[in-house]
């Protein structure tokens, strides 16, 4: 095993962290106060989240690029605002996820950040579809941490001053230490917060000061109740390749105009199934009891008919109950329905939820 | 009451009469991490040595749970069952998971002492 580190390794260490291999780097499953207490902190507090295995990638190139970037990503990049973010999808001709991503306009190009598990295999994809006529840089000299918690902008701005005033899904360049260096108010976890791009060598003093200042760092095992909970998709789980934004239930996430108008990768495919429906569709579940359905759970209907997959579950810490996400055939998919999960070898009963589970928190200027 | 002793499960096991009452270490609770779901085995149903006798669940993973002696279960911990908490905060004591008529006491000798069970779970650091 040859995982590699991060730069804020000998920090996690430090406060007690056990670690996982995840993606190909050795990440912090949780600290010495266990997974419980850092969701709870994150959503009462301020939580760190070292996410410096994700993929940061800059294309450089003017209007052209944003016209070549549209034929590949469903989204509005042309008329995109400066310093503006918006989630979107690699994808293929049958609207299949290659990965979910954050792309936002910056000065003379893009900045894209991608799941640490599909990096590579997206940078090579990316040079393809754009012919290599773009200088493209997928940054291994990066960190990005993020804070998230109902005190994040405060704490945050006692060391930057001025990031308070970003909206959510907005970046922009701040000063740290005489280096400018990128932030946007973004995150996955249902609260408001920030992620913040710094170099390698400063990561670590930078989040011993967000320690200092009350936050505290938080590992993948919150992370994940966090985002569950906020009803958000852990790419490679509830969706894949094999799944569309569609089927996801992630059509917010496209652009109304470019439903319209078309031209990007798995356009008809996408078209399509919003004209005539999809087979399967991803929903919110909710078990009876406290029984815990993972992922590849089988779900059953109520007249023991096989209708889904359970794609992530866990306890929820802060809504106190199961929690569940996964994809069902979509005349069971109505709020309410009824369901059955089978659990080691027993079946428990459950119903579609709406999502998410736990209510959101993000600040003013949320645009989608 | 007789001493206590260890499985390589991780489950302990104290002796009254013929009453056995059995949990998992503090160790194993520190495995796990949170746990946040337990199943049990039901009152009247007999187990055997090493045979499967529940389930817990961490915010990370299901695990099973074992029983260190045959027997049948006379009573079970409904109280951990709805706070499964009390298994990280108490797990030697009060969150013990179940009671049961102990079938053949012989099987107890192929347990570990407390110094044994913690020199095994140093080593095998699982």
């Amino acid at each position: 095993m040859n995982n590699k580190k991060t730069a804020l390794n000998s920090l996690h260490k430090k406060y007690g962290a056990k670690f996982v291999p995840f993606a190909g780097y050795e990440m912090p499953i949780q600290y010495s106060s266990g997974i419980i207490e850092e969701h709870k902190y994150t959503r009462e507090k301020a939580g760190i989240f070292d996410v410096s295995h994700m993929g940061q990638l800059y294309i450089k190139g003017e209007n052209s690029l944003a016209e070549d970037l549209e034929k590949i990503f469903p989204s509005e990049l042309k008329n995109a605002k400066l310093n503006q973010s918006k989630y979107s999808f690699l994808m293929n001709d049958e609207a299949g996820i290659y990965d979910d991503l954050i792309i936002t306009k910056v000065e003379g190009g893009f900045n894209i950040v991608l799941n640490a598990a599909c990096k590579y295999s997206d940078l090579e994809l990316l040079k393809k579809l754009l012919d290599n006529k773009y200088e493209i840089n997928l940054s291994e000299e990066l960190s990005l941490i993020a804070i998230q918690g109902p005190e994040a902008a405060k704490i945050l701005e006692k060391i930057i001053y001025g990031v308070s005033n970003l909206n959510f899904m907005n970046g922009n360049w701040f000063n740290y230490l005489d280096k400018n260096i990128y932030i946007t108010r973004s995150g996955y976890t249902g609260e408001d917060g920030f992620e913040i791009s710094i170099k390698n060598k400063d990561a670590e003093v930078f989040t011993e000061k967000l320690i200092n200042e009350g936050a505290s760092l938080i590992g993948l095992g919150a992370r994940d109740t966090l985002r569950l909970e906020a009803g958000l998709c852990l790419y490679g789980h509830d969706m894949d390749i094999n799944k569309s934004p569609i089927e996801a239930n992630l059509k917010w996430a496209i652009s109304k105009n470019r439903i319209v108008s078309g031209g990007f990768i798995g356009f008809e495919k996408i078209k399509s199934q919003i004209e005539k429906g999809v087979k399967k569709v991803r929903v919110g579940i909710k078990p009876e009891g406290r029984v815990i359905a993972r992922e590849k759970t089988a779900i059953f209907s109520e007249d023991n008919k096989n209708i889904g997959e359970i794609t992530s579950g866990t306890f929820g810490p802060s809504i106190q109950a199961s929690l569940a996400m996964g994809y069902v055939e979509s005349s069971f998919s109505k709020i309410d329905t009824k369901i059955f999960l089978e659990v080691r070898g027993k079946k428990y009963p459950a119903s579609i939820t709406n999502l998410p589970f736990y209510k959101k928190n993000y600040v003013k200027g949320a645009n989608k | 009451m007789s001493e206590v002793k260890f499985s390589k499960e991780h489950e302990w096991i104290k002796l009254d009469g013929d009453v056995a009452t059995i949990g998992i270490t503090q160790h194993a609770t520190e495995m796990l991490g949170d746990i946040v779901f337990v199943e049990l085995p039901d009152k009247g149903s007999s187990v055997v040595k090493d045979g499967n006798a529940g389930v817990v669940e961490s915010t990370k993973a299901a695990s099973d749970v074992y029983t260190p002696v045959s027997g049948e279960i006379i009573e079970n911990n409904q109280s951990i069952v709805d706070d499964p908490a009390k298994i990280n905060a108490d797990p030697e004591n009060e969150a013990w998971f179940f009671k049961l008529r102990i079938k053949d006491k012989s099987e107890l000798d192929s347990l570990m002492n407390k110094n044994e069970y913690e020199k095994f779970s140093k080593e095998s650091g699982s």
